[in-house]
This record gives structure tokens, C-alpha cells and sequence, in this order.
């Protein structure tokens, strides 16, 4: 398993060249015209683009599978309650996690997140205890530990990083103490593309019995991960950032954990029995999904693994990693431009600032163009003032990307000089 | 181009580049500070009222895109000297052309180059922040003002 985000990156080059013209009919939205050009669309951080077999998917289930799941004797619901089961088996396969009762459905790795810090939460953190997170965390992995700080106490910790954008993973040993309970990285930051050691970060945090959360929402949609292999605690990933449908996202967490852990919302379906003296919980997964599900969006994410299992992650791997030096290449030959996040390791993600232009009327100017690109603080307000920059333009891609899409960029970057000056 | 020409005005590049009453005005006595959450547009503004209600100098400070810059350029230069009710009333004026809502608004002329902004959805923010922010600090000192 060679990705770009992969716990075992072993930087081998494919025999196989990849090319993207090969799966960009897959994705329909990508023959859209924008402004009168052919779409550009590198906000891929942000979420990413549907291939018909995930949209099928959708029409699929609500056209002849559509019932409530893990409840109905009939035909129907058994059909509902296979796909939704199947989506939960393929995104354990995806992650290689040991079972499929180790991966809960949530809305997106916000709610993974919360769902840690809450259950998991309030089962270990005491006043005065501790919170590890890093400087690069999206808001996603802020706020629900300082919510979780205010409620209890505790304090959150925050690993520095230097200014190529790299954890200072060097502090983290002095910082892990025996009031440490839990450590809650980002796999690959959103805002800078970096890869994380998280590996290291894993291995120093257990030395300390302390378990680590890890945010991989940007880790999946550029290769499959082993959680087994990176012996997290929990890892939270979004399936509309994996090419899946918006809402639906999963969290894998340790059995062990998943078992102890309370349950982070009542109602149905969560219950083995329930009287108004005392409820008993369902077993893990059930425990943790309470209400209907979104069954439909289970199934499409299924089918988003289906597809991506079919890629060649070496020869993908590879692609994004000339697509980043292409772009970095040609953005740094372009005057007054500025990389924002030039760590060693990192995904095809390309922060930047031009000389005298707000990122905002960058995205505009781009905008005219038909290149969509992220601008703003990209949910990482520290990562911003640690930069000194109120927002930065983002150029996010995916393996459907190509060199012509950076070539846009570049020029739709030269008509922002145009109007600027 | 000609959509981005008419939202990137000459005067309003021009006061991007070189903003007026970028300070604190001697004396203010009001103050409140706008954030877009959206952009990461954070700026101040200040004015000094005279016990009779008049602005008798306005001034900001602050970072964000070159249409909420040279708005609250635009925006200090227009108000300066006016009663708050004269203020008030080109708030409403500013904000319904550049929402769209006000196709005939009476307004000076420098402050009319915003009017493209309607055509861009997502600025028309940018351009309202320094005057949300002018109001906060004229109605209650002290607050943060928001787009959101």
C-alpha cells in the first residue's frame, strides 16, 4: 500500500504511468462549462467531485432498496439494511480495520470528532488533565476539545510547528505527561498539504498509555490507510472529501475503546431494551448510531471504496506527486507569489499568497476564469496567524487533475496581475 | 473581462492601493470592529462624534480584500461631517445597491463604483463590512460587527 498518505509510503515509482483523461469521464460535473470555459475545479480539500457510479449509487437504492434498516421483517428492509451494511464492511476494508463493528457512521469527521471527545471525553478527562492537538488542526479538531476542556478542566496542549509548516514532533515528548489522556492529530493538514509522522506521534504518544485520535479527512482521498499498520486509537474520516456523498462519514475506533465508551446520542436503534427505570445499549456498532441513518449516503460511500479500490495507488501516488511539483514549480516562477506550507512530505495541496492581492479577489479573478479554487482561512485560523496572513488562495487537487488544470491556474493568476497591477 | 472591470473600478483599485483615514482619528470616541468569518476580513473602525451628533472624523484600521478596503476607504470619506442620521440613511442607500434591492440609489458618485459588486454574490459582503461596522460603532461602542 503506496499513497500519498499511506502509513507504509515507501516513495516507489509505478511502472505504470496513470492518467487522468482515463477516469475524468467518470465524473460528470467535470464537463461543465464555467463562465464559458471548460471547468477547473481544484478546491478538492474542500470536498470532491462524484463519480457516476457513486450518483448511481444514490438513484439506485432510493429507486429500489429504499426502507428503514435493522428493522423491518420484510424483503425491503433486509435489501436497505445489506447495502447500508455493506458500506460500513467496504469503508473497514478501505481503512483495514479489524472488523466492521470498529467503523461508526456519522455525519462527517466533524461528528467522528465530537463523538471522541465527547464519549470518549468524559470518560477519561479530570480537571487538570490534558489535551494534545497540533497547530495545523482544522476548527474540527479545536473546538470540540476546548468544549471538552471548559467542561471538565483540563487544558489543551498544542504541538508547534516551524515555518516550512512541519510539526516540531521534537516537542512532543516533554509534552506528554502522565496528565496526557489524549493526543488528536491531523493525518494531512487541509490548509498546508502536509503529511504528518503519525506514526511517531502514535508510537511516542502509547509509550505513555496515551491513545491518539487522528483526523484523516484529507488522508483518504489520496490513498487507502491501515489503521492496524498505524495502530491508532481512533481515526475519523468524511465521505464527501473521499468522492462519496455529503453527509455521511465514518469514525474507526479500537474495540476495546468502542466498548467502554458511552454512547454519544440516545434513541432508537442504539437499545437492546429500554424501560423508563433503565436502558441497556446495543452492542458496538449500534450503540453509537442512534436515529435512522443515512442509509443511501452508506451505500454511496461503498460504492465511492468500490471505485477507488479499482485505482492504481502506486501510479496515482505518483501523478499527484508530479502534479504538486508541477504547480509549485510554476507558481513560485510567478512574481511576488508566496508558498504557504513547503513541508518535505505533503499532498497535492498548494497554499499561496500574491504581494499586494487579498486571496479573496484572487478567487474572484479565478472565478471569471472558471478555475474554482478555495480562498480564505481554509477553517485554520491558527495556522493563518501563525503565518501572519489573514487568508490564502488553496489549490487542492485529485487524481482527476491534470498539468492543464495548474496551467489555468497559472493563467488565470496572470490576469489577477492584469487588474492589480 | 468586462464583469471584473466593473467590479474592480479604477477608484476603487486606487483606494485599495492607497486607502484614506487609515488611522485612528484624534480624539474617537467610538469604535467597533467587523470580522467576515467567511474571508478572514477583520477591520476597525473609529469615529469622533461632537456632543451635537455630527462625525467629525472617521478613520480605520485593518486587513481584507481589496473591495472591503477601498469601501471603508470610500465609506470614511463620504460620511465624514455628516449627522448620524445622514449616515444612517447612506448605509441604506449603500447596502440596497449593492444588494440589488435599490436600483436607483442616491448616492455620491465614488461610492456608486460599487455597484458592479451586485453581480458578485459572494462579495457583497466585503463591501458592506466597513458599514456595518460604521453603524456598530455609531450605535453601540464596543460590539463586534459581523456579515454572518
Amino acid at each position: 500500500m503506496t499513497t500519498a498518505a499511506g502509513s507504509t509510503r515507501q516513495g516507489a515509482t509505478s511502472r505504470r504511468r496513470f492518467d487522468p483523461e482515463t477516469v475524468r469521464t467518470d465524473f460528470p460535473i467535470l464537463a461543465r462549462r464555467m463562465r464559458g470555459k471548460p471547468l477547473v475545479y481544484i478546491d478538492n480539500a474542500a470536498t470532491s467531485q462524484k463519480p457516476r457510479q457513486v450518483i448511481e449509487s444514490i438513484r439506485r437504492y432510493y429507486e429500489s432498496m429504499n426502507a428503514n434498516v435493522h428493522r423491518g421483517v420484510y424483503q425491503l428492509s433486509e435489501d436497505a439494511t445489506v447495502a447500508y451494511e455493506w458500506g460500513r464492511a467496504q469503508i473497514a476494508q478501505f481503512v483495514n480495520a479489524p472488523s466492521p463493528a470498529e467503523v461508526i457512521f456519522v455525519r462527517n469527521a466533524t461528528e467522528a470528532i465530537n463523538l471522541v471527545a465527547s464519549s470518549f471525553g468524559d470518560m477519561v478527562v479530570r480537571e487538570g488533565d490534558e489535551v494534545i492537538v497540533s497547530a495545523m488542526e482544522h476548527h474540527s479538531n479545536i473546538v470540540p476539545w476546548q468544549l471538552l476542556c471548559g467542561r471538565t478542566g483540563a487544558t489543551l496542549r498544542v504541538i508547534p510547528m516551524d515555518e516550512r509548516g512541519s510539526l516540531r514532533i521534537d516537542e512532543l515528548p516533554s509534552m506528554l505527561t502522565d496528565r496526557t489522556r489524549i493526543v488528536s492529530v491531523v493525518h494531512v493538514s487541509n490548509s498546508l498539504g502536509t503529511i504528518n509522522p503519525v506514526k511517531q506521534i502514535i508510537r511516542l504518544a502509547h509509550d505513555h498509555d496515551v491513545p491518539v485520535l487522528l483526523d484523516g479527512a484529507q488522508a483518504v482521498p489520496h490513498g487507502p490507510v491501515d489503521v492496524v499498520d498505524l495502530d491508532c486509537d481512533f481515526y475519523a474520516i468524511s465521505g464527501h472529501k473521499m468522492f462519496g456523498p455529503t453527509g455521511v462519514g465514518a469514525l474507526f475506533g479500537k474495540r476495546k475503546w468502542l466498548e467502554q465508551m458511552e454512547p454519544y446520542q440516545g434513541g432508537g436503534e442504539m437499545i437492546r431494551s429500554v424501560t423508563f427505570a433503565k436502558t441497556e445499549y446495543a452492542p458496538i456498532p449500534a450503540k453509537f448510531e442512534a436515529g435512522t441513518p443515512n442509509i443511501a449516503g452508506a451505500a454511496a460511500i461503498g460504492a465511492a471504496v468500490d471505485y477507488l479500490q479499482k485505482l492504481d495507488w502506486d501510479a496515482v501516488a505518483e501523478h499527484e506527486r508530479e502534479l504538486l511539483a508541477y504547480a509549485q514549480e510554476k507558481l513560485t516562477a510567478i512574481d511576488g507569489l508566496r508558498l504557504i506550507g513547503t513541508a518535505e512530505e505533503k499532498i497535492a495541496v498548494v497554499s499561496f499568497i500574491m504581494e499586494g492581492v487579498h486571496a479573496h479577489d484572487i478567487g474572484t479573478i479565478a472565478d471569471q476564469e472558471g478555475v474554482a479554487l478555495r480562498t480564505g482561512h481554509h477553517c485554520t485560523q491558527p495556522v493563518m496567524d501563525f503565518f501572519g496572513v489573514p487568508a490564502t488562495a488553496r489549490a487542492s487537487f485529485a487524481f482527476y487533475n491534470t498539468k492543464d488544470d495548474v496551467d489555468r491556474l497559472v493563467d488565470a493568476l496572470g490576469k489577477v496581475r492584469e487588474v492589480f497591477g | 473581462m468586462a464583469d471584473l472591470r466593473e467590479l474592480y473600478q479604477q477608484v476603487i483599485l486606487d483606494h485599495n492601493r492607497s486607502p484614506r483615514n487609515f488611522r485612528v482619528p484624534d480624539g474617537a470616541n467610538r469604535e467597533a470592529r467587523g470580522d467576515n468569518p467567511l474571508c478572514g476580513d477583520k477591520i476597525t473602525v473609529y469615529v469622533r462624534v461632537s456632543p451635537d451628533g455630527k462625525l467629525e472624523d472617521v478613520g480605520f484600521q485593518g486587513s481584507g480584500c481589496a473591495i472591503s478596503q477601498a469601501s471603508a476607504s470610500l465609506m470614511t470619506s463620504a460620511v465624514k461631517g455628516m449627522s448620524t442620521a445622514e449616515a444612517e440613511e447612506m448605509f441604506d442607500a449603500f447596502h440596497g445597491m449593492v444588494t440589488g434591492e435599490n436600483d436607483t440609489p442616491t448616492l455620491p458618485k465614488k461610492l456608486m463604483a460599487f455597484a458592479g459588486v451586485k453581480e458578485f454574490p459572494a462579495r457583497v459582503k466585503c463591501a458592506n463590512l466597513p458599514w456595518h461596522t460604521l453603524r456598530t460603532a455609531l450605535a453601540d461602542a464596543g460590539r463586534t460587527a459581523t456579515t454572518e
